[in-house]
């Protein structure tokens, strides 16, 4: 504590809010992680905006990154992000069943080969009418049936909306996937096949990972994209732009390249949620497959093979 | 005095020997052998299970509750008969239960037992069981099962213990008889009990309070345990009638189970005085009204879903009806109910053997009762079975599966075999002093 003795709390705060902008500019001798505040001034000064509006300048030595998506207490991550209430919509019309949402979704939460948590299912309702294709999430119901049965508070619902999993928690009686109208849990019947960079860290509720055995797993709206401002991972993947997402209290969504105000494009295209008579109130709402960008039989050719998926996965397995 | 039974006879020391616990026969061996046999096999899969997790069953994401959990429902409903014998039979004064009542009461006290570990048997983390109590919620149906079923199991318990205490004091009159280890665990169960009248009044109001206790517990354990489905969205389960469902089908199987119970004990400790052709009569009619009491409550829990056919019930009907699941259906209804009604209406019919007979029926329709209660329904979800691999779309239960359900059968009949060895099946002390009532009022009808 040399130098930098007389360095304001503000510009201390500064560093750490402005820091992973500028993690590029560090230098490398810098170990980040250094527990000492001796800092060699490089003599390069940078421009940053306070929180106070002023434009201040200060060594880029002081730049220190911060880690990419910050350790949350389990509190934390079930307290949830306050002033949010997480939307999604998802537009049926633009839908070819490319299934880039299911693998991008598959390989980011490293969901067992085999099982998904985003299905997109060929629907047809009745034996006259047009057949869809109907990507299916996680509803994050404003009255979850799921939570309502968990014994243990495993699974519970956020005060921005999502509904989550604590795998650390959970004691596996599946009695949520009975519960659950829209099949959409999964559950970790043998032992997860991880990463190793994954499988050691600890369990975070936002991220789903590292899913462990004997636990349910489930579409959790990505709230850890959601810290970093950016969107769901099925939602940047799509290149049809057919999921939506976005903040109710803001009343916006956003596909990465449009956005639209949530109101007017339910009202404009009578969005609709999946079986409204249950009362489990959705958070997930659909747009008509009118006027559609592509015809169903063009999703066909995706037709969805998971046996061999699965049987390759548990080759790899027995090899290792 | 032509008519008074046999028992009528007996001297309370011929009594008492007649109903010492026995050492097992050869008979005896092979069959706790093979019980031993079959429960140790179902620990073994149970290792795989651990070692490997649930994925060494065919449960999947759609069929997440197999045969595990109808076994559970099983063991439930069997457990619920000791209400039904105990208590019921005790509160409105039924003479004739005295040599049932333990029977009923150790079958309670065994399938309860094993539900609850069948159960642990079925979670992803058994080792997180602790967490029911750490981070119970009380609005899951999960934990009003495990609190009424914990409190099931310690008023049978102490149902069970209480009465014997006046058989425990005689069985150490005869140390001779019943071997060294044996006396010490009598010794260390009821040496305090001197049956002082004293002690005799504060066990009688004991037993009556646990009588009356165990009645709203026993519908709770079953109740709640149809609630774990009923609470759900699910086509076949989705229903108001589930609790009187399960209720009516447990009296069922459990009074099945203990006609069974009678006529092996009978046969194999030659209680032929004591367990009367009379016994089965009467447990005869009872079970035809029960069967019936179900039948009703199947007609009422299939007639109208069938009638409206509402598109999210139509296909499981369907399967059940005439699919790939009517066989196990008609199979429950048939075996289950309708037959046994119409051996039972006839008096020959509730003979000891033909008893037996039909007891084998309810127990077996029963248990494929619960098993099409359980897996059709998830195989029948809301929206269609895609993106899965061909394995999840349907579900007959793996090896490693039937050895534990099996394994937890053959256990719960264990436990039962084994307290048959070390205590008197039949209540010695109530017997005689049934029969001293008896001879009093002979007496008297003679002076007279």
């Amino acid at each position: 504590m040399n130098d930098n003795t007389n360095k304001s709390r503000r510009e201390f705060l500064l560093t750490g809010l402005l820091a992973s902008a500028a993690v590029a500019g560090c230098s490398d001798k810098n170990n980040p992680f250094s527990t000492e505040d001796q800092v060699a001034l490089t003599g390069q000064k940078v421009k940053l905006l306070s929180v106070d509006g002023e434009v201040i300048e200060i060594d880029k030595a002081f730049l220190k990154p911060v880690p990419d998506t910050p350790q949350l207490s389990n509190s934390e991550e079930r307290r949830g992000i306050p002033g949010k209430k997480f939307v999604m919509v998802i537009d049926l019309s633009r839908c070819k069943n490319l299934r880039r949402c299911q693998s991008a979704c598959n390989h980011m939460h490293q969901v067992h080969p085999g099982q998904n948590w985003i299905k997109v299912l060929g629907m047809e309702d009745a034996d006259h009418t047009a057949p869809y294709w109907q990507p299916t999430t996680c509803m994050h119901c404003d009255e979850p049936p799921c939570v309502k049965v968990c014994p243990v508070d495993a699974t519970f619902k956020r005060q921005d909306g999502i509904v989550l999993i604590d795998s650390d928690r959970c004691i596996g009686c599946r009695f949520c996937m009975a519960a659950c109208p829209y099949s959409t849990r999964v559950f970790n019947w043998e032992e997860p096949i991880l990463t190793e960079e994954v499988a050691d860290q600890p369990y975070s509720c936002e991220t789903s990972m590292p899913q462990k055995r004997g636990t349910v797993g489930k579409c959790d709206f990505c709230p850890d994209m959601s810290r970093k401002g950016e969107l769901p991972h099925c939602v940047s993947a799509c290149p049809n732009g057919v999921f939506m997402f976005g903040d109710m209290n803001e009343d916006s969504v956003t596909n990465g390249a449009e956005s639209f105000r949530f109101s007017d494009l339910i009202k404009d295209k009578a969005g609709y949620r999946l079986m409204e008579d249950l009362g489990t109130k959705p958070s997930v709402y659909y747009l008509p497959p009118v006027n559609r960008n592509f015809p169903y039989e063009s999703g066909l050719e995706n037709e969805y093979k998971p046996d061999h998926l699965y049987e390759d996965a548990k080759l790899s397995i027995k090899k290792n | 005095m032509e008519k008074s039974t046999s028992i009528s006879t007996l001297t309370s020391d011929q009594i008492t020997r007649d109903l010492l616990p026995q050492k097992f026969g050869k008979r005896g061996m092979i069959w706790t052998g093979i019980l031993i046999v079959v429960s140790l096999f179902g620990l073994f899969a149970y290792a795989r299970q651990l070692r490997y997790g649930l994925i060494v069953t065919h449960m999947r994401d759609y069929v997440s509750w197999g045969i595990y959990i109808s076994n559970f429902v099983f063991f439930v409903a069997i457990s619920l008969v000791g209400s039904l014998i105990t208590a019921i039979f005790r509160l409105t004064n039924v003479k004739w239960r005295t040599p049932i009542t333990r029977i009923a009461e150790i079958i309670a006290v065994s399938n309860i037992v094993f539900a609850a570990l069948i159960i642990v048997v079925d979670m992803g983390r058994p080792e997180r069981f602790m967490n029911l109590v750490l981070h119970g919620r009380i609005q899951s149906p999960i934990l009003w099962d495990v609190i009424v079923i914990s409190t099931y199991f310690f008023i049978s318990i102490l149902l069970l213990y209480f009465p014997l205490l006046p058989d425990l004091k005689i069985l150490l009159k005869f140390k001779k008889q019943t071997g060294k280890r044996l006396n010490k665990l009598y010794r260390f169960q009821g040496s305090f009990w001197k049956g002082t009248k004293e002690q005799m009044h504060i066990s009688d109001r004991s037993i009556s309070i646990l009588c009356i206790v165990i009645i709203p517990v026993a519908f709770m354990i079953h109740t709640v345990t149809s609630w774990l489905f009923a609470t759900t969205y699910r086509p076949g389960w989705d229903s108001t009638n589930f609790g009187a469902y399960f209720i009516s089908g447990a009296f069922l199987a459990g009074a099945g189970a203990v006609a069974v119970a009678m006529y092996v004990f009978r046969k194999a400790y030659k209680l032929e005085k004591y367990i009367t052709d009379m016994h089965f009569e009467r447990m005869g009619r009872i079970v035809v009204m029960l069967a019936l009491v179900y039948l009703y409550f199947n007609v009422n829990e299939f007639l109208t879903p069938a009638f409206k056919m509402k598109e999210s019930e139509r296909s499981l009907i369907l399967q059940l009806f005439v699919g790939s699941y009517a066989p196990m259906f008609w199979f429950a209804i048939l075996v289950g109910m309708i037959i046994p009604i119409i051996i039972l209406v006839f008096k020959k019919g509730r003979r000891p053997l033909p008893m037996f007979i039909v007891g084998i029926m309810v127990v077996v329709g029963a248990w494929f009762k619960r098993y099409i209660i359980v897996t059709p329904t998830l195989l029948h979800p809301f929206l269609p079975m895609q993106n899965v691999p061909e394995n999840f779309k349907y579900y007959f239960p793996s090896w490693e599966e039937w050895a534990i359900a099996g394994g937890s059968l053959a256990g719960a009949l264990l436990v039962i075999t084994f307290f048959a060895r070390i205590y008197p099946i039949i209540p010695i002390q109530e017997t005689i002093d049934e029969q001293n009532e008896l001879n009093e009022k002979n007496e008297k009808d003679e002076s007279k």
